[in-house]
């Protein structure tokens, strides 16, 4: 046996009967794993001439790579913007309860909040990878601790036997195995840099500028960079190109949001480095056509050569018109990034709730303020959005499943360890049926979360 | 020497197929007696392997006690470029089966020592016992393997250099580009392939007919490898129509008329999953000339 490396050792699984997301396409082909990371069976079987350890049949379903969510302020009634002295917990919860969803990375998003708030709950948010715990938050790379083989988990195939119900199973004991795995992305800091006009639900006394000391303004409300992937500003303020340089040179993410910037404005921020659009169409000015304003960036020319924006969507069915995201899917399929920017009140179930100081009530995918019909924030999850990003577009299975995974993995850069399921990214996949239910949830190769099946 | 000439190339892939089938059934392969195959590329044999991988997805064949050994590979060419006879067999046929990589062999052109590679993998053979059923594909100049025209027909396994012809034939699988195509190969030698026990060629479309024709009708010429196996005491040539073209009216006749009796080696058609009433009924032998 050659390359007898400390993997070499660890079982390897191979997942058969199932049709691949890969390169764009659904392929006939088994899934291989080992030591929490997809495998090369071609260079299994030549060089090591090694064998599966155990094969699961996955009934001819669907494997996708895990779908990353870069924008949610919260959900199960947890709310990241909350300076509590637990917001660890809060976000363990979500991390845990979203792998029900098919969401095995995440960026929990802060909305506008005091410097105090930024600099009490951002240290307390762990960067981590994902696990048996829960989905990943994406944040700064980490050095990979060292580890051993995992342990396989017995799992029985499920044999193409159909009617399951989605209720959550959590593996229980497991303690999180640390796997050599790529970064885990990190918080996703929504405002106080943004517009008063287009503020929407964010709170007006908050908002900040960095016009007096600009970045130095950043490093003062945010207290600590350490765990930030993505910040959302706009980019007319003052002294924007500094900061966007300034943050873009720390490997954290510009994107463009609750704006009235006009196109030139934004495709200088583009210049300066900014790469994402916060909720297109959401909080920006609409388009027109002799300034079609952010919007305008999907298709424009003036653009550094090499480079193109990524736009996140709530493909909800509320917060942006099926036409709308028809038009800009077409435009610019490519950059599409799949949001769900939910709010406490996802996962809640139908009724009324009270989240802080708020009564809201949940019917389905809506979440009004109690009592009216105003709406009070997205709470489709993140498979929802994908089921319903495909009836909308009609753009098939395999784009809408990328537009969760493979686009917000290039967008944090991550596309060599997420969001595909080439060789050597790390095992986090989902299993789906044809209409895109989800099955099952890995995390480096390990089942965390399955559908029960329904009682005969 | 038997001829097998079918309508089409899907029934001749088939055909071949099923035989191969029937032999490995036959043969009862277990823990202490593996069925040894050689094993062609190419694009002739695809259709035969997508059969023989039917055939194990449905249960009526298992390749967990055979031995394959491959008849070429490339010099110089990364084992995991797409042309290389590696990524050959593994996309169209051993990542589909149940065979375990101990199991196959495929000559190394990367080998420090190509010469001595080829004299292990004529040891390897010969540690497996010989090769039961080699199966075969022909180029349009009559080479089988690597064998170009004048190859010795006592050749063993070694390093060849490959011909003009046969090189830019390939160039259509290297962008075109005469300088990435590689000019030598490790190949069995005829020797090597004469000594199994079985030998079955697949030759397919007009542009292989008069290699077909020099094979059977011609005397047995070192300008046409394949000739060689007419020296051979079990030999299968399984060709479809077109193949036949440049053969006599009364040889494609003659063997066309046999055909009732050739059928009769791939009908009945054995599978694993009755094993035990084909043992019952063992009087059943395969017809022989």
């Amino acid at each position: 046996m050659r390359g007898g490396q400390g993997a070499a050792r660890a079982p390897v699984l191979q997942f058969t009967n199932c049709r691949i997301l890969r390169g764009g396409a659904l392929l006939r082909e088994d899934l291989w794993v080992r030591g929490g990371r997809i495998l090369d069976p071609e260079k299994l079987f030549f060089e090591e001439r090694r064998v599966a350890d155990e094969q699961r049949d996955c009934g001819g379903r669907i494997l996708a790579p895990g779908f990353i969510d870069v924008q949610i302020n919260g959900g199960f009634g947890v709310d990241f913007s909350q300076a509590t002295e637990d917001v660890g917990s809060g976000v363990s919860l979500v991390a845990r309860r979203i792998l029900s969803h098919g969401v095995t990375s995440f960026c929990p998003t802060l909305v506008t909040s005091p410097p105090e708030v930024y600099h009490k709950v951002l240290p307390q948010i762990p960067v981590k990878s994902g696990g048996p715990h829960g989905a990943g938050v994406l944040g700064e790379w980490l050095t990979p601790p060292p580890r051993e083989a995992p342990a396989l988990p017995q799992m029985p195939s499920w044999g193409g036997r159909a009617g399951t119900r989605a209720r959550a199973r959590l593996r229980s004991g497991g303690a999180c195995r640390n796997h050599p795995r790529s970064p885990p992305p990190g918080v996703h800091l929504e405002g106080p840099f943004i517009s008063r006009e287009k503020r929407g639900a964010h709170p007006e006394a908050h908002l900040r500028s960095f016009e007096a000391d600009g970045f130095h303004d950043v490093l003062a409300t945010y207290g600590s960079l350490d765990n930030v992937r993505i910040v959302t500003l706009a980019p007319e303020l003052g002294r924007s190109r500094e900061v966007i340089q300034a943050l873009t040179a720390r490997g954290i993410c510009v994107s463009l949001g609750h704006s009235v910037a006009n196109l030139r404005a934004a495709e200088e921020a583009v210049r300066s480095g900014a790469t994402f659009i916060t909720h297109l169409f959401n909080a920006m000015l609409p388009f027109h056509h002799r300034d079609p304003g952010i919007v305008g960036l999907l298709t424009s020319d003036q653009l550094p050569p090499g480079r193109s924006i990524f736009y996140g969507m709530i493909a909800d069915g509320t917060h942006t018109n099926p036409a709308a995201l028809r038009v800009a899917h077409r435009a610019h399929p490519q950059g599409l990034v799949l949001v769900t920017d939910a709010v406490p009140a996802l996962g809640l179930g139908n009724g009324r709730h009270t989240l802080g100081q708020q009564e809201v009530e949940v019917d389905g995918l809506t979440a009004y303020v109690a009592g009216t019909t105003t709406l009070s924030g997205s709470i489709a999850p993140m498979d929802a959005c994908v089921r319903h990003f495909l009836q909308a577009t009609g753009c098939g299975v395999e784009s809408a499943l990328e537009a969760a995974s493979l686009h917000p993995a290039q967008l944090l850069s991550l596309e060599k360890s997420k969001g595909s399921l080439d060789f050597g990214a790390d095992a986090d996949f989902v299993v789906l049926d044809d209409a895109l239910h989800v099955q099952a949830t890995y995390i480096a190769g390990e089942l965390v979360w399955q559908a029960e099946e329904a009682g005969p | 020497m038997k001829l097998i000439i079918l309508d089409h190339y899907s029934q001749a892939s088939e055909w071949a197929a099923k035989y191969i089938r029937n032999r490995i059934i036959q043969f009862n392969p277990g823990p202490d007696k593996y069925f040894t195959l050689g094993l062609p590329t190419g694009s002739t044999p695809l259709g035969c392997y997508k059969k023989l991988i039917e055939y194990y997805k449905n249960g009526d064949l298992s390749f967990k006690y055979v031995k394959t050994f491959n008849m070429d590979e490339y010099v110089g060419l990364p084992r995991d470029h797409p042309e290389s006879y590696h990524s050959f067999m593994w996309n169209n046929f051993f990542k589909h089966i149940d065979i375990h990589p101990e199991n196959t062999h495929i000559l190394d052109g990367n080998a420090a020592d190509l010469q001595a590679e080829c004299d292990a993998f004529e040891e390897k053979i010969k540690a497996a016992g010989g090769i039961e059923l080699f199966v075969g594909g022909i180029g349009p100049d009559g080479h089988i393997a690597f064998n170009e025209p004048g190859s010795s027909l006592v050749s063993r396994t070694r390093v060849k250099t490959l011909a003009m012809d046969t090189i830019l034939a390939n160039a259509r699988f290297f962008d075109g580009d005469l300088a990435k195509v590689p000019t030598m190969a490790l190949t069995v030698g005829v020797g090597t392939v004469m000594d199994a026990r079985e030998v079955m060629i697949l030759i397919t479309g007009a542009h292989k007919a008069f290699a077909l024709y020099k094979a059977i009708e011609e005397g047995v010429n070192h300008m046409w490898t394949v000739s060689a196996f007419q020296q051979h005491p079990r030999t299968v040539f399984v060709c479809d129509e077109d193949a036949t073209l440049e053969l006599k009216v009364k040889t494609v006749k003659y063997f066309k008329g046999l055909m009732l009796v050739h059928n009769k080696l791939v009908d009945p058609l054995y599978s694993i999953k009755e094993k035990e009433i084909e043992k019952s009924q063992s009087s059943k032998k395969p017809y022989s000339d």
